[in-house]
């Protein structure tokens, strides 16, 4: 391993450790807030290195786009200053308890055998049967699909559980003309992003939730700017969208119960076209939801 | 001829890094918001676009280079949208005492 | 590949820099990044387990995908019933005066 490559994750991984500390204990509210977006946007990176841009894609969209309105613009309601707190003895007990805790771990960590885990290695060798070329996506849509279509329905639930709040009528001021511009040049492209990156999932880093991520981001960002509709939850093409996805894929799931080989075990010859099918219905649902999740207002949700 | 290429892509390289530090140095240093929004802004975009131009040739390959050329335009056109954001919220918020750069 | 170690240690460091913050803070949106952190670091861990042997292991980081995706639907969740709280308390204080 050559100099230059330690050096550089050094640097990284001082720059995760000062951000980190920035977000946790700086006294402003708002820098802490600021110092979280850039630790997301460092932790993309990192991701990149560990050889895992699926998840670079995912927490650049996720961390840059969607965290980062949702803490601004929970931090508008909220008083700027945090406190510490304030009992005496509390720093230095946590700080013992948490060296006892690292202690621990690395010993834990230490023991783990070398190599990849056995489950690794027989997903790998299983990629070509499952209908898609591309490992991560196969893990995820054929075999942990169990794991997917549960995390759908968290999405949903979340969102389920938002609409039992009383939101606020959020108004937002005119955007400035050049923002303007700027959003209706980046929303579209975002979509395009969004669908090519769904589209190259099958053989190459990309699917599912980096698309719907980036999409959400885009709709988002429409908002924002006052240029996108409201997507209030009565209309019916707003909960369809949303619901989509979980029931094609617990009918995927179904379909394959009662007819096939078991809950969501595809049969080969099908199996690229039912990828195909539950992804893009996945897609817009993720992407509806996130959005609905990150920045709906009363309008939307309560009614 | 891939020699020459790979040559001719170093200075590029390194003036890119340079126009980055003087940026980040300016951030640092400078006094005021509209002062720093300047040394991020245009030294940066300017360090990006050599540095693409350095990574181009020592790639070989118009695709990739092509790709880079459209990621630095998006880099350039989101920063220029950034920095009129903030110098322009700066101008017409009120002027209180606030240390902490407003909510 | 880089070597994975430096990035386990970090991940380690992270998780428990995440938890200190946690026990520490006393605001609520405080709180929600410091779990965050805590995720990141828990994400980091599992990730450069992933690439400890000669290729990468594709089911953790499917795990941690999917863990991305349900950390910022629970955030954001999070967030937004702590700004209700806020305003519910707010409304309280001027239903007294």
């Amino acid at each position: 391993m050559a100099v230059v490559d330690w050096v550089y994750d050094g640097l990284l991984a001082l720059l995760v450790l000062g951000l980190a500390a920035g977000a946790l204990y700086s006294l402003s509210l708002y820098r802490a807030v600021v110092f979280y977006i850039a630790l997301g946007l460092v932790l993309a990176l990192v991701w990149a290195r560990l050889g895992a841009p699926d998840l670079a894609l995912a927490e650049a969209a996720i961390g840059a786009g969607l965290t980062g309105v949702l803490l601004l613009s929970a931090l508008k309601h909220q008083p700027n200053k945090a406190r510490l707190m304030g009992w005496p003895w509390l720093p230095g007990l946590t700080g013992i308890a948490i060296l006892l805790l690292l202690i621990m771990m690395v010993k834990a960590v230490w023991g783990l055998p070398q190599g990849m885990a056995a489950v690794g290695q027989a997903a790998l060798l299983a990629v070509p049967e499952s209908g898609v070329e591309h490992p991560v996506t196969a893990v995820l849509l054929n075999f942990r699909a169990w794991d997917t279509l549960l995390e759908v329905l968290v999405v949903l639930l979340a969102l389920l559980a938002l609409r039992q709040l009383t939101l606020p009528d959020e108004t937002f001021p005119d955007a400035w003309p050049l923002l303007l511009a700027w959003s209706r040049l980046l929303a579209p492209l975002s979509l395009l992003l969004g669908i090519y990156l769904l589209w190259r999932g099958a053989d190459a880093p990309g699917g599912a939730f980096q698309s719907g991520a980036l999409i959400a981001a885009g709709l988002l960002m429409l908002r924002l700017v006052g240029l996108s509709p409201a997507l209030p939850w009565s209309r019916f093409g707003v909960r369809l969208s949303i619901l989509i996805g979980p029931t094609i894929f617990l009918l995927a799931a179904m379909a394959t119960a009662s007819l096939g080989a078991g809950w969501l075990a595809f049969p080969p010859d099908w199996s690229k076209a039912l990828i195909l099918l539950i992804e893009v219905a996945a897609t817009t649902s993720i992407a509806i939801s996130l959005a609905l999740l990150v920045g709906s207002d009363s309008r939307e949700l309560n009614q | 001829m891939i020699e020459f290429t790979a040559i001719l892509a170093w200075p590029f390289l390194l003036a890119g890094a340079f126009f980055f530090i003087a940026g980040t140095l300016g951030v640092l240093r400078f006094p005021d918001i509209y002062s720093r929004l300047h040394a991020v802004t245009k030294a940066d975009t300017l360090g990006l676009g050599l540095t693409v131009i350095g990574l181009g040739l020592l790639s070989g390959s118009l695709r990739t280079t092509l790709l880079m050329i459209l990621v630095w335009l998006l880099v350039m056109a989101s920063g220029a949208t950034a920095c009129q954001l903030l110098a322009r919220y700066e101008r017409e918020r009120p002027q209180v005492e606030d240390e902490n750069g407003g909510r | 590949m880089t070597e994975f170690q430096l990035f386990l240690g970090l991940g380690l460091l992270l998780f428990l820099l995440g938890v200190h913050g946690l026990v520490l803070s006393e605001h609520t949106i405080r709180r929600l990044i410091a779990i965050n952190v805590s995720g990141g670091g828990v994400f980091l861990v599992m990730v450069s387990l992933a690439s400890r042997g000669d290729s990468v292991d594709p089911v953790m980081q499917a795990l941690v995908v999917t863990g991305l995706v349900v950390a910022v639907s629970a955030t954001a969740f999070a967030l937004r019933l702590g700004s209700a709280l806020t305003r519910a308390e707010s409304s309280d204080r001027e239903g007294d005066h």
